[in-house]
């Protein structure tokens, strides 16, 4: 337990600081709302358009997209813009005096940043789209609340998709080592994450050929898999499977990013000074 | 020197400074038209998935959705200097432009010309340089012109918001993100056809602010289809003047709005 204390220390300073955009958060909320409901007219008018049985219903994409404009904060979609300044500005430096590891260092700081914004972000959000869309006539639009099992459930493996987007965001971070000039590579890196978590469009929409291969990849875990679970889609006696996942990923991830933490301080040079 | 010339002048230095980092602005370039190609992607999926929207096929959608793109990325790119404002508003630049002899329209505008923005520029011309050999259309000088007029009349709309967006700031003090709603929830919209939307959202996005009128009716004169909502042919050729039109009217707002500028004094 002591030995956690540091990193409880950092999560608690970052998480506090985070807190404090909450007028950015509130104006976010607006554009988020508008961006749902663009998404969800265009659903419907798909949905409209064939007869034919889809793999979800249209409620059902309706509460995804929802869970998807509120907890979109969550995803590793950037670098730390603090530890890109400390690459470049040679503080990096600073970071390696520090008597802890620097992994879990930079792994409790993406916790702590991917957490506040979505906690402001998910909470008005929900509200909005659970209970004020149907008073103001748009309950075919609604956020459905999940049964009580399928919200536990829900919760277990947003838990196991906050550890996954850590692990992501902070192979993120260790590219910056690597080149100055990492933003490209950072851009489709987030390119990947939101094709293939189901950010862009829910997993079952995409051609059956495809499914196989979405299944085997790392990035379901993040926004896909936990949010079928909110709907039932995937049965909360399914949730062991879905965890076991998410977590399987999350050490592959973190075991690459050690290494390669490992292998960038080998060669790293401090500019500037 | 005239505010024309001098405009170029600014941009001349901002280009050239954005090529210094040549490997960076190349990767970076390339990384955005990968992101903004994923989201194709998504589009590409659904109609495979369902086959139509609403009696448009793919290819028809893939021209306002190329179009768009072009549209936007360049008013992005020219409007980077209002977009910025309220960064320049709280530290109190603001003052120095007022200080010179000129425009605050030209100094603002030549900021900054975003180069970056190449990437989804260069995405959505290949969608839409597809999408229009898949429909096999048939060009003529009016309907190349048409596109053209539609591209210049929507980045004008596009950069009229920013504007408005960059107006707010002398109330607020901060450039407010809710316009994102419209600037970048405005492009999200028109990359498919206004028919499959409610109906007040539709009226909101032709009459309000005139997104449809630089996009959806022009397309229909471009494409050859007769509009399902009735609008008649010469209105869709005379529609993308609203978005030059839009921009004169935000320019009236921003002068207003300069008149009532109290410096942070930071």
């Amino acid at each position: 337990m002591r030995r956690m204390k540091p990193y409880l220390a950092i999560f608690n300073a970052r998480f506090r600081m985070m807190l404090q955009y909450r007028a950015a958060a509130i104006a976010g909320l607006w554009t988020q709302i508008f961006f749902g409901l663009v998404m969800i007219m265009v659903y419907e008018a798909f949905y409209r358009s064939t007869d034919k049985p889809q793999p979800m219903s249209f409620p059902q994409v309706v509460s995804y997209v929802w869970l998807g404009q509120a907890l979109l904060a969550l995803l590793p979609w950037n670098a730390d813009s603090e530890v890109k300044s400390m690459v470049r500005s040679g503080a990096v430096a600073y970071e390696l005096c520090r008597p802890i590891d620097l992994y879990n260092l930079w792994f409790v700081r993406a916790m702590a940043w991917r957490t506040a914004p979505t906690i402001l972000r998910a909470l008005p959000m929900t509200i909005l789209a659970m209970f004020v869309l149907p008073l103001i006539g748009l309950g075919e639009w609604r956020l459905h609340p999940p049964t009580l099992t399928g919200g536990i459930a829900f919760a277990c493996a947003m838990i196991c998709a906050l550890l996954l987007s850590c692990a992501l965001s902070t192979l993120m971070n260790i590219s910056l080592m690597w080149t100055v000039s990492a933003d490209g590579i950072i851009v489709m890196l987030t390119a990947l994450v939101t094709l293939l978590s189901g950010m862009i469009i829910p997993l079952a929409l995409f051609p059956d050929w495809a499914q196989p291969v979405l299944r085997a990849l790392p990035f379901a875990g993040l926004v896909d898999l936990p949010y079928r679970v909110y709907l039932g889609n995937i049965a909360p006696s399914g949730l062991p499977a879905v965890m076991l996942r998410q977590l399987l990923w999350t050490a592959v991830l973190v075991l690459l990013g050690r290494w390669l933490l490992a292998r960038g301080m080998k060669r790293i040079v401090v500019q500037g000074g | 020197m005239n505010e024309i010339a001098l405009y170029f002048r600014y941009i001349g230095i901002s280009i050239r400074g954005q090529l210094q980092y040549r490997v960076s602005f190349i990767l970076y370039s390339f990384g955005v038209g990968v992101l903004t190609g994923t989201e194709f992607l998504g589009v590409l999926a659904l109609f495979h998935r369902f086959g139509q929207l609403r009696g448009w096929s793919l290819p028809q959608a893939a021209m306002f959705y190329g179009t768009i793109s072009i549209t936007f990325s360049i008013a992005d790119s020219i409007g980077r200097g209002f977009d910025q404002f309220g960064n320049m508003v709280k530290a109190g630049d603001f003052d120095r432009l007022l200080l010179r002899p000129r425009s605050t329209v030209v100094q603002l505008l030549g900021q900054e010309l975003t180069l970056r923005r190449v990437g989804r520029f260069s995405q959505g011309a290949v969608v839409l340089v597809w999408a229009q050999s898949a429909l096999h259309l048939a060009w003529s000088a009016g309907t190349a012109l048409l596109l053209i007029a539609a591209v210049l009349g929507g980045a004008c709309l596009f950069i009229g918001l920013v504007v408005l967006q960059a107006t707010s700031a002398f109330w607020t003090t901060e450039s407010l993100e809710v316009w994102n709603a419209f600037t970048y929830g405005g492009s999200l919209m028109s990359q498919y056809p206004v028919t499959i939307y409610r109906p007040w959202f539709r009226q909101f996005f032709t009459f309000v602010i005139p997104l449809a009128c630089v996009n959806y009716f022009p397309m229909l004169a471009i494409i050859h289809k007769s509009d399902p909502l009735g609008a008649p042919v010469i209105f869709q050729w005379l529609a993308p003047l609203a978005g030059f039109v839009f921009l004169v009217v935000t320019l009236q707002v921003w002068k207003f709005g300069v008149r009532h500028y109290r410096s942070t004094g930071s």
